[in-house]
């Protein structure tokens, strides 16, 4: 039998700091609820929002998988292994803190601002080699059909991180169903919806709801509405 | 009273980064440590709550610092901090301390 967890988007932490609005699917920061540590291995799913000339200054992270997908906008990345690279909608940026590291995330531009999402999850190994990796996605390819983001393997499609998760991003018409094999043994999978209306199984989801679901093979996932929506697969132990 | 926390770290730039997240708290104070012998020297001469595990340290090492730790205070609590004195810390440390 399926184990489910519905977390709606209205009960997401909330920190807005002028320059940067920021929702929080689990704790972080000041936003401290212990019921929400976490999904299996994602610790930290942001969905943030940064003002037009804005942003992350040189700040340190270590011992993490960081994902970020932009939504709208570009976000201009510098890191401490001398990487400077511009995200942009269409991109996925995954880095591996490891040892340790330095970055800062820039809206560099002086009108538009930044919506992107930032995804932590724990490694499958500490203090790794620290590194950078960023490519640009084809948009069709997920247009009613899921398209794989990210995988443990480097010679899969998408980044690759050091971890048994895979990613992947729906863009389905309305009526639109497909269904989603777990690939990892004890792997759930958490669903967040970027947009319009989806159901997971018999579960309907709205714009900016997460739902996981672990304890199963697989699920059906049905467009309600034309939808955009990110399945991040992950262990649930860790 | 403040809570005593002993972070340990082998990126000094982290580990700082740390130790002022840790202090920003009026509940808590920390003391950094970036070699066993610094962090093994602070146990032995403050009474710790918890001890915060950060990058960089090897298994060997954590073994050791562990066995040393509990040998001389059974109840002290060990975590591994992870992110890197990041948007985590704060929460890690309330579960801790429950």
């Amino acid at each position: 039998m399926a184990q489910t967890i519905l977390h709606k988007a209205e009960t997401r932490g909330h920190a807005n700091h002028g320059w940067l609005n920021s929702y929080h699917s689990f704790s972080f920061s000041s936003y401290y609820n212990p019921e929400r540590m976490g999904f299996g291995a994602l610790r930290v799913l942001n969905d943030d929002t940064v003002d037009a000339g804005m942003g992350f200054g040189k700040h340190p992270h270590d011992n993490m998988e960081i994902i970020s997908i932009p939504l709208e906008g570009d976000l201009e990345h510098k890191d401490s292994m001398n990487n400077v690279a511009v995200i942009k909608n269409g991109d996925i940026q995954a880095m591996s803190a490891g040892t340790g590291i330095y970055h800062s995330e820039y809206n560099k531009d002086r009108e538009q601002r930044v919506k992107f999402l930032q995804i932590w999850v724990y490694p499958d190994k500490k203090n790794v080699e620290p590194r950078y990796d960023q490519i640009t996605l084809n948009l069709e390819d997920r247009h009613n059909k899921l398209q794989q983001i990210l995988s443990p393997n480097a010679d899969d499609e998408g980044v690759w991180i050091h971890q048994n998760a895979w990613f992947h991003l729906g863009k389905f018409d309305k009526g639109i169903s497909t269904e989603y094999a777990i690939k990892g043994k004890g792997n759930g999978v958490y669903v967040f919806v970027l947009s319009g209306d989806v159901k997971v199984n018999d579960q309907l989801l709205n714009t900016r709801d997460g739902y996981g679901i672990w304890d199963t093979d697989k699920f059906t996932i049905t467009a309600d509405t034309d939808a955009e929506f990110l399945l991040m697969e992950v262990p649930m132990e860790i | 009273m403040k809570t005593q926390i002993l972070a340990i770290g082998r990126h000094a730039e982290i580990l700082q980064t740390v130790v002022r997240l840790v202090n920003n708290s009026p509940e808590w104070n920390a003391t950094g440590a970036g070699t066993d012998d610094e962090a093994i020297l602070a146990f032995s001469t403050q009474t710790y709550k918890l001890v915060l595990l950060g990058g960089g340290i090897e298994k060997e090492s954590e073994d050791r610092l562990c066995a040393a730790f509990r040998a001389l205070n059974p109840d002290i609590i060990i975590i591994q901090h992870y992110g890197g004195g990041s948007g985590l810390l704060a929460a890690e440390i309330y579960e801790a301390l429950g």
